[in-house]
Order: C-alpha cells, then structure tokens, then sequence
C-alpha cells in the first residue's frame, strides 16, 4: 500500500489547479477554557506536572461516572451560535468505542448522530473576496490523555522502548467543529481557520493557541477536474486527510501539498486512496496514515451513563443576547467610524493591538491613524524587542492617547514622544510627568531658538551661501545642527522655516 | 410523581406488628440467637441498650467463620474495620446521641461497589487486589447510616450470570441445600443473609441479580426504579439497567435498608430528584385491601415448574383472601425481553469494560519488556475475564458495529419502549403486577454451566422490569420440593412504595398461615 508519493515528479501547484478543483474541507478541534473539566471537577491548566490533575472519573476508573460541565455546554452554545448554527432543544452524547492507551475508558464520549449545533456557516475573506464556509456541525467531546514515547530519537512511537501517559488532558472538553466541503483554496483554508480563531477568541471560550494543541486542525482534501464551459461539475473525488495541522501556514502548506500530490496522481491515472495522513513540517510533506479501510469500527451508540441534553429556547436566546461583537461587525464598524483600511485592521491584529488601539481612541486619542501608528509602529516593535505582548507593555491606552494629543498640538514632536514613551515605560510616571521630569516640551520661540538659528548659520557659511544662491535643500545640515544646539526640544519644520526665513529664501 | 400515595388503597391505621421490633421468632440477644435476629430488631436491641454493636458483630463474625468455608459467600472479611465501625457505635449512643434506624447493624457489600480500605473485585481475576481510591455512593451512605460492613461477599464475574459460578473465586452454596446455587449475580449477598451471616446485604440487579438470589434463597430482595439509588461506584455492567437493592429477611429490613441507600445523587446523571418513596411506613401498613393486582398471563404458564407455579397461586389465593382485587392482565411484548436484554445488555457491557486494559489499574499479564501497550492489554484482557465475561463483550461487540446496529441494538431499543408500553397499559387497569420471580428453584451446581441459554432463561420473569425501570421485589411464596420459591410483585416507575405495601402484607399472612417465617425451614449448617 504505497501511497506516499506519485511516480513521476509533483506538477506544479499553478499546473494543478489550472486542470484540477480542489473541494475541501475542514475540521477543528478547539480546547474549551473551562475551569474544569467536561465530565469531572478536575482542573484544566495547561502544563500541570503530569498526572496531578486527575480523578477517578477522567482516569476511567471502574465505578465512576461522568457529569456534563455545564459551563462548556454553554461555550459551545456559544460557538455555534456565533457559526449561525441551530442549536438543537434535545441531543444526546454517545460513545465512540476504540482501544488506546491514553484514552482511560477506551471509549471517548463525543457526541454523534445527535450534535448539539448544525448547519451554520462562516464568511472568510480572501483579497477582497468573501467565501461563504458551511458549517455541518459542532459537537462536544472530551479530549484524551497524551502518550509520551521514551528511549527513541524522535519522540515518535517508533524506535521508543517505553510510553509515559498523562492523563492531565483526558477529559478536557473539546469542540470539534466541521465544514462543509465547501473551500475552494488552500488560501481560503488557511483564512477560514484564522477566522475561526478570531471567533473562538471573541467569544472568550478557549485561548485557541494551535501550537499548544488548543486548536487543531484536520484538512480533508480532494481533486476533481474541471468541467469544461457550460458542463456540470464532476463529482467529488477520493479525498484524504491530514491530521493535526498545528500553524495556520501548515493548514495551507498541507493542502497545497495534497493538491500537488494527488493531481500527479490523476495525471499518472492512479487512484487516490482514502486514507489519513500526517504531515512533516520540515519536509512540507505529507505522509501516509492509517487507511479508512483498515479503520476502526467505532461502534457508536448513546451515552447510557447521561440524560440527553435538553436546552430551552429561553437558554439559547439568553446565549445569543450574551454574544460578544463578532470579529466580522467589528471589523465593519472600525473601517466604517475609524477611517482603517482592511489592510490597517490585518495590520494591527497580527501586531497584538487591535484592543489597544481601540481602546486608545476610546481614551481620547488625537485620532485613530494616530493612535495606530503609535501602536503599530513604535510600541509594536519595542514589545517584540523584548520578546513581550504590546498589551505588557508598561503603558496604557490612556498614556499613548496622551501622547498623540500632545504631539498633534505641537507640544511634542514624534522624536520627543518617542523620548517620553523611553520614559513613561521606565516607569518615570505619566506622559505630563515624563515631559516635565525630563524637560522634553518642544521650545517654540525666541531666544534661545532665534540665537541657534544665528549660530548654526555663522558656523556653516559655505551652506548658508548655497541655500541663499536658491538650492533649499542644502539648507539639512543647518537644521540637524539647531536640533543639536536645542538638543531636539525644537520642531523640525519650525527650525527650517527659520532657516530659510533668516537666509532670505522663504 | 413527587410525592407516592397508595392512592388507591383506603388509609388504615397502622398496624400494631410494624415498627422496629417486628421481626418474630428471634428475641434473644445471645451467640447464636443473635445473628438470627433481623436487622431492625438488631437496631433496636442496640438502641436499647440490650445489645451491643459490637456484640452483633463479633456474633455476625463468629457465624461467618463457623459457616463461610460451607457457603463461600465472602470473598474478604474486614473483622477489623467493622469491629471498629461497631465500636463508634457504642460510643456515640454512650455519649447520648441518637442513632439512626440500622446503627450497628452488620451488612454485606455485593463485591462490585468501590469500597475504599477494601478489594474491589466484581469477582474477576482481571481485578484481582485493586483497592478503589473512594467509596461508592451506596458505600458513603451506609457509613453515614452507622452500618457495620463486614466485608465483600461473591458475585457472578462483573455481575453476569444467575448462580455465582462465573465467579473467579468459586461458586458460593445455597444455604438451603449446599449442593445448589444460591443464585446470581448477587449469590454472595443472598447466601450471606440466609445463613445468618448478616443480616442485611446489598445487592445489583441487572436483569434480575437481586430478585433471583432472593427468590431461591428464601428472602426478600428489591430492585427499586432505575435512578432511585446512585450508581455512582458500582462497577458497570450494563449502565442502563443496573441498579443496587437491598437484600433482608423481612420486608420491613428491605425498606430500612432502601431507605439507608436511596436517594438523588449529583454524581450521577441517571439518578432522579425526587424524595426517596415512604417504603418504611408502606411495610408497616399491612392493609391490601382494594388493591388491585395483575398478574401478568405472560410470565406464568409454561416453562415454568409446577412446584414454583402452585406456590404462586397460594400467594395470590392469599392477597385475594387480604381483600386485593386479582385481574390477569397481558404483556405481549415481554415475550421479547429475553432477546432483547441480552442484546443490550452485551453491547453495553462490552463498551463498559473495555477499561480493564493493565493500564492504569487492575491486573497486568505479559508486560516482558517486548510486548507493545495492545499485546499487553489483550493478554491481560484473555487472562482475566472467564468464559461468560468474553462471550458478552463478543456479542456487545457484534451487536454495536457498523452494518448491525440497526438490526440488533437498535431493534433491542424498540423492544424496550414496547415493553415499558406494556406496563403502563397494565398500570391503567392495576396498582402493581406480581409473577413468580424464577422459573424454577435453585438448580444444582453445575447443572446449567455448559447451557448459557437455559441459565439466561432464569430471568425470564425479571428482566421486564429492568428494561422498563419499574421497581420489582420478590418475596417468599413458598416451598417447592423443600427449595424456596418467590413470587415477584411489580410497580411502576417511583412507586417503590407499593412493593412495600403489597410485600408486608402478604409476608405477614403467609408466615401467619405457616405459623413461622420460612427461614425457621432452613436446615441447620
């Protein structure tokens, strides 16, 4: 059963998808930010010493039972009504029975013929485009524990002379949310989980961190050729699915892969196996997993040890009243009473500021393109500098929004912000505290302004006379020289207006 | 269904045999006397101050060790803990306090309930030493209730079977006749109380493991509704239909140990919310009359053994002559709970035990180094579970996978819905329904072990309730070629109480009629 790679060489992916559709779909498994558990009362922190948060119930002990958390009942309510899901009023779990060493029971509880949220859908937006994404379902589970392979190079099974199991992460609740087949693009793949991300981390229900395994992903990908002008379109074809994707680049390298893979497949005339895969993020390959066909029979049935789960409408209209402004009509309101562009919003939430940003133009910010580059620009880089968030920063919105009104007013320049920002996350105080402490107001007038002006002039005579024979550009060494003098308390254009006014030429 | 009137029966006023010392023929308080008394009279000799709590378990200790090596109804005795547990006792009624209804009064733990400071087995090798971390919640409440527990007492392994060979640690005896089984699963719980080794013993009953036991030995056993007593801590066999019951000599201890037992529990999700029925004050009304009972045309004819069929028609003759109206009443579908119970019972069964894997607990075979996790966990599951264990998981798994569900499981389900329309059509017309509980009477050891079908045929007439959630009991009807036989009187759902009713009084007539108890019968071990 050699399925790992076609026998001639990968066409390119333009090549593939030129003659090729690809028809995906995806299916994430989110990690719900409970206290405790989905059926115990067992803690849920991440990184635990193994095996300290554990009972009798999540070990699977004999005897125990299980107790629906009914707080990630709730954050799954959540999520599906964000998805414009229907909830529905009566579901059941059920029991997916398979043998593994860190599952305790041997049986996961999941839920399967009977989800509590279905049929909603997510719009993701590609350059410009909105993609309409279907969501089939969103059911509850419980997470498993984690195998650790000991004694081989990898830390895979393979070459390991023993397995360690924490049973920390058994019985974490999860969601697993599924698409329809309906992504056209890796591209598109890859948004729809960021998107989604964005969701969940609205919502205030998981911390979505994919390279701590809270959300993970599992790409479902297939090719069918496409149909020529005015013909119908091909059925689907045999898909594959890759497991465990843990970066949003992954999710678009893997189906990129897949695409490439399987074209060279079709072109060779070979069949594509149904079948799970892994991929190898050093080689940006996929590899064969276990086949469907040899696949476990999971043998479903109800939950006996349960009582189905029966939420009113009144439940669900409570949930959906308790909603949060979704990414999607934040995103609209911004552009539409800020002025950003799409591209300001990407911008500023892979910076880490978009709160921060709105937050500083709620505490009165000059305006919001100030309080953006403020953020974006400066605060951004000094947090990655020292490897922090820009929300640890030692700075509040109010304090930029100080700042961006300070300068707009002239009373400060950027260069002299930047000093007053030095000192305000040195914890010298506020902005108004900072200027004062340092001396940073910028000097407007006269004197002591006037007198550099004349001196810069006296000791540069040869610039003087070019910038007086017309060439205004010369006049730059003059400036850098009163900046200098008024040790950068003046404004730049201030002082070149001088300049050029004393030298006849304004 | 809040609050459980008999409704249909006109209020008496209480009879003057009920209350705490109603138990007849035993009054002394010495030796051998003391472990014939029942447990509510053992309670209110403690009470009193004419019996220690600790003297009735030293007495319940001595027996056991006089008879166990005959009757091999304890698997672990804890001579320690309970003398201990008695001792406390002692000292709070010293020190003023009042005690509860069954303070002091030993019982023995059907060995499939976690018990902490004990071996859990569910009589299989696959368990072998495990110590439960906790307590069931049938456990915590009995300790709360002051109950001495003397220890663990035998089962068919992981509850599956009706006379206690499928045990991994032998067959337990009837003390009735030693050559026979005492029943099962609960063959321990039931042997230990009729020979006087306890007085009270919890039981489960999945499809009968309580009410069968009792019926051969000669006792009273009571499966109450599904969801009245906690399952939390009762090792799963199959989840939605077990359920722990008491097992006593006389109705009135049934109902003190229901009550001790029951109850909501936040633990687990299929107990019910709702206030335990007044099962006590039921059994000590001793008044049917106008009570209408059915008896079910389906659970009596054939297949059934004269002897079992004509102690049956002398108990209903009785309840008639107590002033009960008797209707015969059909069941049609109870023709199918047999198929359909060892369908869904398997099949959960084989999801419920997958657990036992040499993990995390439990017995561990063929861990050489070499073997991968699977291998081990399929040597250790081929070494640790019996015979009858393998064939139910291989029949659950069969039943369970793609392509036959719908057609076994599924079905099975069905089968159960029409069942439980069957009971409520007969509780339209009737306040309860009453079979014979067994077929036939204990069976030799042996006799059945190479028949799995005659032996599920045992449960013929108690599975019903097990598929419906209704709560059953049996009572002693009689003699049948010197064996015990029990007639079975059905309630609906949280009805408890009317098992109560109808079982004390008929208990009181029929041990009028006799002139004694049909204990006092039991040859001497």
């Amino acid at each position: 059963m050699s399925t790992a790679a076609p026998a001639s060489a990968l066409p390119s992916y333009d090549d593939a998808i030129a003659r090729y559709e690809p028809v995906i779909g995806l299916e994430t498994h989110v990690e719900l930010g409970t206290v405790s558990k989905m059926f115990c009362g067992c803690a849920t922190a991440f990184g635990a010493e193994p095996n300290t948060q554990v009972c009798p119930v999540c070990l699977g002990l004999p005897g125990s039972l299980p107790v629906v958390n009914e707080a990630a009942v709730r954050f799954a309510v959540l999520i599906g009504l964000a998805l414009h899901c229907e909830i529905a009023p009566w579901c059941r779990f059920a029991r997916k029975n398979y043998f593994y060493p860190d599952m305790p029971k041997n049986y996961q509880i999941s839920q399967y013929d009977e989800p509590l949220c279905t049929n909603g859908w997510l719009d993701v937006e590609v350059e410009g485009e909105i993609h309409r994404v279907g969501i089939t379902r969103v059911h509850m589970e419980e997470d498993t524990g984690k195998s650790l392979h000991v004694g081989g190079a990898t830390g895979r099974i393979h070459g390991a002379t023993h397995s360690l199991v924490d049973y920390n992460r058994a019985g974490i609740p999860l969601v697993e949310i599924v698409t329809e087949p309906d992504v056209r693009s890796p591209e598109v793949a890859r948004a729809y989980v960021d998107e989604l991300r964005e969701l969940i981390r609205a919502l205030g229900v998981s911390d979505v961190r994919m390279e701590q395994g809270s959300l993970r992903c599992d790409a479902n990908a297939s090719l069918r050729l496409r149909p020529a002008p005015g013909e119908p379109d091909a059925p689907f074809g045999t898909r594959t699915e890759t497991k465990n994707l843990n970066s949003l680049r992954s999710v678009e390298r893997a189906v990129r892969y897949e695409i490439t893979r399987q074209a060279a497949l079709l072109d060779d005339g070979e069949r594509i196996i149904q079948e799970t895969r892994h991929f190898d993020e050093g080689a940006g390959r996929t590899s064969s997993g276990r086949s469907k066909e040899e696949a476990t029979d999971y043998r479903y049935f109800p939950e006996p040890d349960l009582t189905p789960l029966e939420l009113s409408a009144e439940y669900v209209d409570e949930q959906r009243a308790a909603l949060p402004e979704l990414p999607a009509a934040r995103r609209a309101r911004l552009i539409a009473e800020h002025g950003y562009t799409a591209r300001d919003l990407v911008d500023m939430r892979n910076a880490g500021v978009l709160d921060l940003v709105e937050q500083t133009v709620a505490a009165g910010a000059a305006s919001p393109a100030a309080a953006r580059k403020w953020w974006l620009n400066e605060l951004a880089r000094r947090a990655s500098d020292t490897g922090a968030a820009p929300a640890d920063l030692a700075i509040t919105p109010a304090d930029v929004a100080r700042i961006t009104v300070l300068v707009a007013g002239g009373e400060l320049t950027d260069a002299l912000a930047r000093k007053v920002i030095d000192g305000v996350l040195a914890g010298e105080g506020t902005p108004d505290e900072v200027v004062a402490g340092r001396g940073l107001a910028v000097v407007a007038d006269d004197g002591a302004l006037t007198a550099a002006v004349d001196a810069a002039i006296a000791g540069a005579p040869d610039i003087a006379e070019k910038v007086r024979g017309g060439k205004l550009n010369a006049v730059g060494p003059l400036v850098g020289a009163v900046m200098k003098a008024m040790k950068g308390q003046a404004d730049a254009a201030t002082v070149r207006g001088l300049l050029l006014e004393r030298l006849g030429t304004s | 269904m809040t609050d459980h009137p008999t409704s249909p029966v006109p209020a008496p006023a209480p009879s003057a045999v009920g209350g705490a010392a109603g138990s007849p023929g035993a009054a002394g308080t010495a030796g051998g006397d003391t472990v014939r008394l029942s447990a509510a009279a053992t309670a209110a000799a403690i009470a009193a101050g004419e019996l220690s709590a600790v003297e009735a378990t030293q007495a319940a200790l001595e027996r056991i060790a006089k008879v166990d090596d005959t009757i091999h109804a304890f698997l672990h005795v804890d001579a320690e803990g309970a003398l201990s547990a008695a001792r406390r006792v002692d000292e709070r009624r010293a020190a003023g306090e009042t005690l509860g209804p069954l303070a002091g009064v030993p019982l023995a733990l059907k060995d499939v309930l976690a018990t902490r400071g004990m071996p859990t087995t569910c009589g299989s090798r696959i368990l072998e030493g495990w110590q439960a971390p906790y307590d069931a919640t049938v456990v915590s409440r009995l300790r709360a209730a002051d109950v001495v527990l003397l220890g663990k007492v035998n089962m068919d392994e992981f509850a599956m079977g009706s006379s206690t060979e499928n045990s991994a640690y032998g067959p337990t005896r009837n003390p009735w006749d030693t050559t026979r089984i005492p029943g099962g699963s609960s063959g321990g719980s039931a042997a230990a109380v009729a020979a006087f080794e306890a007085p009270l013993a919890i039981g489960t009953d999945t499809g009968g493991s309580i009410r069968q036991p009792a019926a051969v030995c000669g006792l009273v056993g009571v499966k109450p509704t599904y969801g009245g007593v906690s399952r939390y801590g009762l090792v799963a066999f199959s989840s939605s239909l077990d359920q722990a019951g008491p097992l006593a000599r006389t109705v009135t201890d049934a109902a003190l140990l229901h009550t001790a037992i029951a109850g909501h529990d936040p633990l687990d999700s299929t107990s019910v919310d709702l206030p335990v029925p007044a099962v006590v004050a039921a059994a000590a009304r001793r008044d049917v009359r106008g009570v209408r009972v059915g008896v079910v045309r389906e659970l009596s004819g054939a297949g059934y053994d004269p002897g079992v069929r004509a102690a049956f028609a002398a108990a209903v003759e009785t309840l008639t002559e107590l002033g009960a109206e008797i209707v015969e009443v059909s069941c049609p579908h109870f023709t199918y709970a047999l198929p359909a119970y060892y369908l869904i019972a398997p099949s959960e069964c084989s999801s419920n035990l997958a657990r036992f894997d040499a993990m995390r607990f439990g017995l561990r075979v063929g861990d050489d180094g070499e073997a991968g996790a699977e291998e081990v966990m399929s040597r250790t599951r081929e070494a640790g579970f019996g015979p009858e264990v393998k064939r139910r998981i291989i029949l659950g798994t069969y039943a369970l996978s793609s392509g036959y569900y719908d057609a076994y499981y599924g079905q099975a389900q069905k089968v159960r819905t029409l069942i439980s329309r069957d009971f409520a059509a007969a509780y339209e017309q009737v306040d309860v329904l009453v079979s014979p509980t067994t077929p036939t009477p204990a069976f030799p050891i042996g006799a059945k072990v190479d028949d799995p079908v005659a032996m599920y045929l045992s449960d013929l007439a108690t599975i019903p309730s097990n598929l419906a959630g209704g709560p059953a009991m049996s009572l002693p009807a009689g003699l049948a070629d010197g064996l015990p036989v029990g007639i079975q009187i059905m309630a609906p759902t949280f009805a408890d109480d009317r098992l109560y009713l109808v079982g004390g009084a008929l208990e009181e007539a029929l041990d009028d009629r006799r002139g004694h108890p049909l204990l006092d019968e039991i040859p001497a071990l």
